[in-house]
C-alpha cells in the first residue's frame, strides 16, 4: 500500500487536554493517511481513550487542532464538533468498554448505524409509503450484509446483551461500519479475546480495510496483533507521544522498550 | 437441596410472622375503652395475625424461589428473547385475529349493551389508554422519565375550555390545536432538561407539572383559579342537538377512534427509524450520539410526540366532563399514567393498553372494597414489580425480514 505519499484523512496538531489540573494529553501530533492502519499504543492511563474522546467530540480539547478530510475531499476543523456530526462526517468508533444497545437485536444495533445516512421522518414513519418502505428494506439488507461481514448473521435476531463477548466486539465494528466511515476508530478491539479470536479479528480488520476502503486507527495492547497489522505506530506515555514509526522502528526504539514493550519482550 | 430451601423459607416465615405480630400488637391486641376506663387484651387477634402473616410469608417465599429458579433453568442464550407460551399463543394469527375482531365488535356494541354510567367509565379508561400510549413514547421508548406528563393534559383541557368560553370555538376546531399546544409545551419542557438524566430529569419534570398546575390554580384572571371553568360545550355534530346520553355515546365513539389511531401511530413509530433512535437513546446515550444520532432532536421529538397525545386527550376530557379545574391535574394523575406504563410493560403497546384497563377499571368495579383501594393498588404494584419487573406484557423487538440477495454495499 502506498501510504507514504497519500493524503492525511486525520491530522491532529499540538492537541492538549486538561481535566482541571490533570494534563491527560499534551502536545499530541498524530496523522492517519488514506488507507493506512495506524496503531496507538501505550500503558494504561497514557491517554489513548482520551485521545479518541477528543477527536470524536465527546471532549473539546483544551488546545490544538484536529483536521479531518471527509470522502468528498473537504477538510474540516472538528475541535469540539458535536459527536453525532463527527460520526456523520465519517469517523466512527467502538468503545473500550463495550457500549451496544443491549435490549435491541444485533441487526437493530447495526441498523442504528444507518440512521445518519437515511432520512425517514415522523410522517414517513406513520404513513409508511413506498419510499419509506424501500428505504427501510435497504437499511435492513445492508445491515444484514454487514453482519455477514463480521460473521454474526446467525444471531441477527438475538438481543445484543445475549451475545458472547467476542461477538459483541465484532458487532460494535459492524455498527460503526454501517455509518459509512472513512476512518474507523477501534478502542482495544481484542481486549478479552482469546488468541484464536484475536487472529480472526486481525484478518477481519485487514479485509474490512480493503473492502470498505477505510483507514483504521487502532488502540490495542496485543503486541502481536499491533506489529503485524499496522503500517505505523504511535507510542504514548503520560499523555505524550514518545515515539512514532513503522513496527520495525518502534520495536527497536530503546525509549519504547523501556516505557512499554519492556515487560512484553522480557516475558 | 429442596428440603433445605423449604426449611430456610419456613424459618424466615416464622421470623417475619413474629416480627409483624410484634409490630402490630398495640393496634391489634390492646383496646383501651376510655369511657369505662378498662383495657381489653384481645389475644385471639394476635393468633390470627401470627397464622395469617406466616401463611402469607410462606407463599411469598415459595413464589420468590420459583421465580429465581425459573431464571436459572433456561439461563442460556435465549432467555430474554424467548417469549412465554401465552404470548406465543397470543401472537398466533389464528388466535389473535378472531380475538381482535371480537374485541372490536364488543367495543363498537358497548354503548348499546350497557348503561350510560358504564359507557362513561369506559370513556375514562380509553382516555387513559391514549395517555398511557403517549407517555410510553417518552418514558417507555426514549427512556426519559417524565413525572409532569399531566401538565400537557392540562394544557389541552384548558386550551379547549378557555377558547370555548371566550371565543365559542367548537371541539373539532380546538382538537388539533390541543395537540399542537401539547407538542409546543413538550418542546418547552424538553429544552431545559436536555442535559438531565434519570433522577434529575424526574425531579425537574415533576416540578414542571406542579408549576403548570399552580399557575392554573392561582392566576384567577386567566384560568378562573380553583373554581375552574364550567359549561364547556360537548363535541358538536353538524349542528345537531342531542341529549346527554347521546353525547356520551358520541364521545365514546370519538374515543374509540382515537384509541385505534393512537395504537396505529405508536406501533408504526416504534418500529421506524425514529423509534429505533429513541430506543438507542434509552439504552446508551453516549453510544447513541457516537453512532450519528442527534440526541437533542431525538429527545425533543420524544417529549413533543408524547405531549401531543396528552394535549388531544385534554380537549376530549374537557368536552366529556364539561367542567374542569386544577384539581384534575395533580401529580397523582402523572403518577397514575406512569404506573400504567410501568405496570403494563415499558415500550410494549399491548402491555400499556392492558395496564390502563386494569388500573382504571379495577377501582371502579371494586367499590365494595373502596376503603382498601389504595392498599390493594400498592400491593398489586409491588407484586407485579417483584415478579414481572419488565411489566405484564414485555416489549419485544421486531424481527425484520431480510432480502438475502446480496444488497448494495454499505
Ligand atoms: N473525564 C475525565 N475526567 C478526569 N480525568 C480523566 C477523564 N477521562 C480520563 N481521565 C484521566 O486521563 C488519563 C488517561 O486516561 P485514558 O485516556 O482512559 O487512558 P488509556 O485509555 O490510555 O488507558 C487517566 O489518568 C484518567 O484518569
Ligand atoms: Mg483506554
Amino acid at each position: 500500500m502506498s501510504e507514504m505519499n497519500s493524503a492525511a484523512v486525520l491530522a491532529v496538531r499540538n492537541m492538549s487536554m486538561n481535566f482541571g489540573g490533570l494534563r491527560a494529553l499534551s502536545d499530541v501530533d498524530l496523522e492517519v493517511r488514506a488507507g493506512e492502519v495506524v496503531a496507538l499504543i501505550g500503558p494504561n492511563g497514557a491517554g489513548k481513550t482520551t485521545f479518541f474522546n477528543c477527536i470524536t467530540g465527546i471532549y473539546t480539547p483544551t488546545e490544538g487542532e484536529i483536521l479531518a478530510t471527509a470522502r468528498d475531499g473537504k477538510t474540516h476543523r472538528i475541535n469540539g464538533m458535536r459527536t453525532n456530526l463527527v460520526c456523520e462526517l465519517g469517523m466512527a468508533r467502538t468503545f473500550q468498554n463495550i457500549r451496544l444497545f443491549p435490549s435491541m437485536t444485533a441487526l437493530e444495533n447495526v441498523m442504528i448505524g444507518r440512521h445518519c445516512r437515511t432520512k425517514e421522518g415522523i410522517f414517513g414513519a406513520i404513513v409508511r409509503g413506498p419510499g419509506t418502505r424501500r428505504e427501510e428494506q435497504h437499511v435492513v439488507d445492508t445491515s444484514y450484509h454487514l453482519l455477514q461481514k463480521v460473521g454474526l448473521e446467525q444471531v441477527a435476531d438475538e438481543y445484543a446483551s445475549n451475545l458472547p463477548y467476542g461477538a459483541q466486539r465484532r458487532l460494535e465494528i459492524a455498527r460503526a461500519l454501517a455509518t459509512e466511515p472513512f476512518l474507523l476508530l477501534l478502542d482495544e478491539p481484542a481486549a478479552g479475546m482469546n488468541p484464536q479470536e484475536t487472529l480472526e479479528l486481525k484478518e477481519m480488520v485487514i479485509q474490512i480495510r480493503h473492502e470498505f476502503a477505510v483507514s483504521v486507527l487502532l488502540i490495542e495492547h496485543d503486541m502481536k496483533m499491533v506489529m503485524s497489522l499496522s503500517d505505523r505506530i504511535y507510542v504514548m506515555e503520560y499523555g505524550r507521544v514518545i515515539s512514532t514509526g513503522t513496527p520495525a522502528e518502534i520495536s527497536a526504539d530503546p525509549q519504547v522498550i523501556r516505557a512499554y514493550l519492556g515487560e512484553e519482550t522480557d516475558a | 437441596m429442596a428440603s433445605q430451601q423449604l426449611a430456610k423459607n419456613f424459618k424466615q416465615s416464622v421470623v417475619a410472622a413474629l416480627w409483624l405480630s410484634f409490630l402490630t400488637m398495640p393496634l391489634m391486641v390492646i383496646r383501651v375503652d376510655t369511657v369505662e376506663k378498662t383495657i381489653t387484651w384481645r389475644w385471639m387477634h394476635l393468633l390470627w395475625m401470627l397464622v395469617g402473616s406466616f401463611v402469607l410469608a410462606l407463599v411469598w417465599y415459595f413464589l420468590m424461589d420459583r421465580r429465581d429458579r425459573g431464571g436459572a433453568n433456561d439461563g442460556n442464550l435465549n432467555t430474554e428473547a424467548a417469549p412465554s407460551r401465552f404470548s406465543i399463543w397470543l401472537n398466533n394469527p389464528r388466535v389473535a385475529r378472531p380475538l381482535m375482531a371480537f374485541g372490536l365488535l364488543f367495543a363498537v356494541a358497548f354503548p348499546f349493551l350497557f348503561s350510560m354510567y358504564q359507557t362513561n367509565i369506559l370513556i375514562s379508561a380509553l382516555i387513559y389508554v391514549v395517555l398511557g400510549l403517549g407517555l410510553n413514547i417518552t418514558v417507555g421508548l426514549a427512556g426519559l422519565l417524565d413525572l409532569g406528563y399531566v401538565a400537557f393534559y392540562a394544557v389541552g383541557a384548558y386550551a379547549y375550555a378557555l377558547l370555548n368560553y371566550h371565543f365559542h370555538l367548537g371541539f373539532w376546531a380546538v382538537l388539533p390545536l390541543g395537540g399542537i399546544l401539547g407538542a409546543f409545551f413538550g418542546i418547552l419542557l424538553g429544552f431545559p432538561v436536555l442535559r438531565l438524566r434519570g433522577d434529575y430529569l424526574a425531579i425537574v419534570t415533576l416540578g414542571f407539572g406542579e408549576i403548570v398546575r399552580l399557575v392554573l390554580q392561582n392566576w384567577d384572571a386567566f384560568s378562573f383559579g380553583p373554581s375552574g371553568i364550567s359549561n364547556i360545550a360537548r363535541p358538536g355534530f353538524f349542528g345537531v342537538t342531542y341529549s346527554v346520553s347521546q353525547a356520551t355515546t358520541y364521545i365514546y365513539y370519538i374515543m374509540l377512534a382515537f384509541v385505534l389511531l393512537t395504537i396505529f401511530v405508536t406501533a408504526r413509530l416504534k418500529d421506524s427509524r425514529i423509534g429505533r433512535a429513541w430506543l438507542a437513546l434509552r439504552e446508551d446515550e453516549i453510544a447513541c450520539q457516537a453512532m450519528g444520532i442527534d440526541n437533542t432532536k431525538a429527545k425533543l421529538l420524544a417529549f413533543a410526540m408524547g405531549a401531543t397525545f396528552a394535549g388531544f386527550m385534554g380537549v376530549v376530557f374537557a368536552a366529556k366532563t364539561t367542567f374542569i379545574n386544577p384539581a384534575s391535574f395533580t401529580f397523582m394523575e402523572s403518577a397514575m399514567i406512569l404506573a400504567i406504563v410501568v405496570l403494563g410493560g415499558m415500550g410494549s403497546i399491548p402491555g400499556v393498553i392492558l395496564g390502563a384497563f386494569l388500573l382504571m377499571l379495577m377501582p371502579e368495579y371494586m367499590r365494595a372494597f373502596s376503603q382498601y383501594r389504595m392498599l390493594l393498588f400498592g400491593a398489586t404494584m409491588i407484586v407485579v414489580m417483584v415478579f414481572r419487573p419488565q411489566g405484564l406484557i414485555k416489549a419485544r423487538r421486531k424481527i425484520y425480514k431480510v432480502n438475502t440477495k446480496p444488497a448494495g454495499q454499505a
